[in-house]
């Protein structure tokens, strides 16, 4: 039987946790990309070029980093606002770069606006209104972005970044671990590099976003 | 946070807080002789916990009372009775919720009675400690231990570790903060033993120092953020989106079911390197084995003592965490076994449900010796198993449980 990858779905109705199909999180100085764990360096490159390939390459900042509740989390917010402005500047014409907040984990009654925010209970339909195809989670808490990161899996094809300050995500396609400011500015530098040397990709999916 | 490390300074105890790998791993042990209910307070004096509530009525173990000493000493920062067990455990809850590192302890009809809240506290990713010192749960009502409870708690989705010895106990109590607390898995911890068997039995335990301590819980490590009522788990019991009829809705619920249980899966790497794997073996080249958990795990040995002198050798496999649960260990450890015998404490055999289930030709696995109800179990009924396993004929003393 062949070990089970973590891709860009729409994997199953109810798409299982990657950590009980036997997908390990990362140790310190590690990623994994489709749960095979790989060096730290090898992450930047492959979600910077997920991120270039992108029609709509999108950065999901959750509360830890949005409401400058402590100074560290003030430098992360300005970092990802960096990231963005990168994201923007190296992409072409074609594609369209996004920042959408989860301000907070409040299911939302009776439908979120999908311009303006995404939420963990029902991220897909954020993902679905504005024909996501490549997003990262940062800043956003460890069970919640989880949750998310399967609900996207299972009803999306979505490519999945996670940003994480912890340990990591094994639902991600793609995740690091311990994120700092360090690192977020890291990732900035390798969109940069890749810039112009990335083909957007053409793939549309019947699930309305592309990959 | 990550700047300011309290590794170093002193509580106000004078104790000092420890790298909790180079208490447990290196510091000097100090041989003392101690019950099981002390040896639970001399854990928790070290284990800078912010929150006990207690149930105190329980005959298993005087562990509620004797941290209530502490608390008094100042050794625990909070303590508070609650009015029933299942009180207690909803005031865990609510101080695990509020950022505190929770200590509570329980035993057989007291376990079933607070039971609604386990899922909940795993649900609600708290990281609670609750020892179980397991005792009789039917009627006839019994206050002698079986491990009957333990078999419900399997499926709560916390982590789930059955002690043999007090020494386990001791150690386990501490490093079971390490493995709980961290942020991939942030569950509650059920610490289980044999309840008068360890709790009331004196025994030698190598004691950590009286001045080093452990590292506080850091709630902003926490994979949810602290209690906030409008944020979930909190707005989930105020206002729960599974009540609103919506694929959206299942959806969440069942993907928030995974997560626990995938917590349940990372728990797995840093319980292994905490308790130095989820097993432990001795002789599993030998045909037959003994596989348990808790105190059968000393009669086994015993048993397997008194057959060597017949010349039958027989190995051993402890199972220390039942959750995460060791399949590929126990997998690996029998596969060369002809026989595998299960010794219980409790009339259903969960534990040799959880090995049939594990293994291929789980025909292998002998269901017993099993006793119930505060009996003893002789090693020689163990003994008498295995030579009923050979074919070689044996006095028996008793017959096998249910």
């Amino acid at each position: 039987m062949n070990p089970y990858r973590v891709m860009p779905g729409p994997e199953h109705f109810l798409p299982p946790a990657a950590a009980s199909m036997g997908i390990r999180l990362p140790n310190p100085g590690e990623g994994h990309i489709n749960g095979v764990i790989v060096p730290e360096e090898k992450a930047y490159e492959e979600a910077a070029r997920q991120f270039l390939m992108a029609k709509v390459p999108t950065i999901f900042p959750g509360p830890l980093v949005l409401w400058a509740w402590n100074e560290k989390a003030a430098k992360k917010a300005t970092a990802i606002r960096h990231l963005y402005e990168t994201l923007k500047e190296c992409v072409t014409p074609q594609q369209h770069a996004m920042l959408i907040p989860m301000p907070d984990y409040r299911p939302k009654y009776p439908k979120i606006n999908p311009e303006i925010e995404i939420n963990p209970n029902h991220p897909n339909l954020t993902i679905w209104h504005n024909k996501i195809d490549c997003c990262m989670f940062v800043g956003v808490h460890c069970h919640q972005a989880n949750l998310s990161l399967k609900i996207i899996r299972g009803g999306t094809s979505c490519y999945t970044i996670a940003m994480c300050a912890q340990a990591g995500h094994e639902d991600a396609m793609l995740s690091f671990r311990d994120a700092s400011v360090e690192k977020i500015m890291k990732l900035a530098e390798w969109v940069r590099k890749l810039k112009g040397t990335v083909q957007v990709s053409q793939v549309v999916s019947k699930s309305g976003s592309s990959n | 946070m990550d700047n300011h490390s309290p590794i170093g300074t002193t509580n106000k105890k004078g104790q000092v807080i420890t790298d909790a790998r180079k208490m447990m791993f290196e510091a000097p042990r100090t041989p003392s002789f101690y019950t099981g209910s002390e040896v639970i307070k001399e854990a928790i004096r070290r284990a800078n916990v912010d929150v006990m509530i207690a149930y105190p009525i329980t005959p298993q173990s005087e562990a509620a009372a004797l941290i209530g000493e502490l608390f008094a000493e100042g050794y625990v920062k909070e303590y508070f009775r609650g009015e029933s067990e299942f009180a207690v455990m909803s005031q865990c809850a609510g101080a695990a919720f509020g950022g505190a590192r929770v200590f509570t302890t329980t035993a057989g009809p007291g376990t079933m009675r607070a039971m609604e809240n386990f899922p909940m506290w795993a649900g609600a990713r708290l990281p609670i400690q609750m020892i179980v010192t397991c005792r009789g749960i039917n009627s006839p009502l019994s206050i002698q231990p079986d491990t009957l409870e333990i078999s419900y708690l399997l499926q709560t989705g916390m982590l789930v570790w059955h002690a043999e010895t007090a020494q386990d106990f001791y150690d386990w109590i501490l490093k079971g903060y390490m493995v709980s607390e961290e942020p991939d898995v942030h569950l509650p911890l059920a610490l289980c033993c044999d309840g008068f068997f360890v709790t009331h039995t004196k025994d030698v335990v190598n004691l950590t120092p009286v001045d080093m301590c452990l590292p506080p819980y850091d709630p902003y490590r926490s994979p949810v953020p602290c209690m906030d009522m409008e944020c979930p788990p909190v707005r989930m019991m105020r206002d729960p989106f599974v009540m609103k009829s919506n694929y959206i809705s299942y959806a969440t619920h069942a993907s928030w079911q995974q997560e626990v249980w995938a917590a349940v899966e990372r728990s797995r790497k840093h319980t292994i390197a905490w308790l130095d794997g989820l097993i432990e073996t001795e002789n599993v080249d030998a045909d037959i084995l003994i596989v348990s958990s808790g105190t059968a795990v000393s009669q086994g040995r015993e048993a397997i003592r008194l057959l060597a002198d017949e010349g039958i050798r027989v190995g051993l496999v402890k199972v220390k965490a039942l959750r995460p649960w060791p399949g590929e260990e126990i997998r690996e450890a029998t596969k060369n076994a002809k026989h595998i015998i299960v010794p219980e404490f409790n009339v259903v055999g969960w534990m040799a449900r959880e090995i049939k289930a594990s293994i291929p030709n789980s025909d292998r696995v002998i269901a017993g010796p099993r006793v119930g109800g505060g009996m003893t179990m002789p090693p020689e009924i163990i003994v008498s198993e295995v030579k009923h396993a050979l074919g070689i004929q044996d006095h028996a003393l008793a017959g096998r449980g249910s």
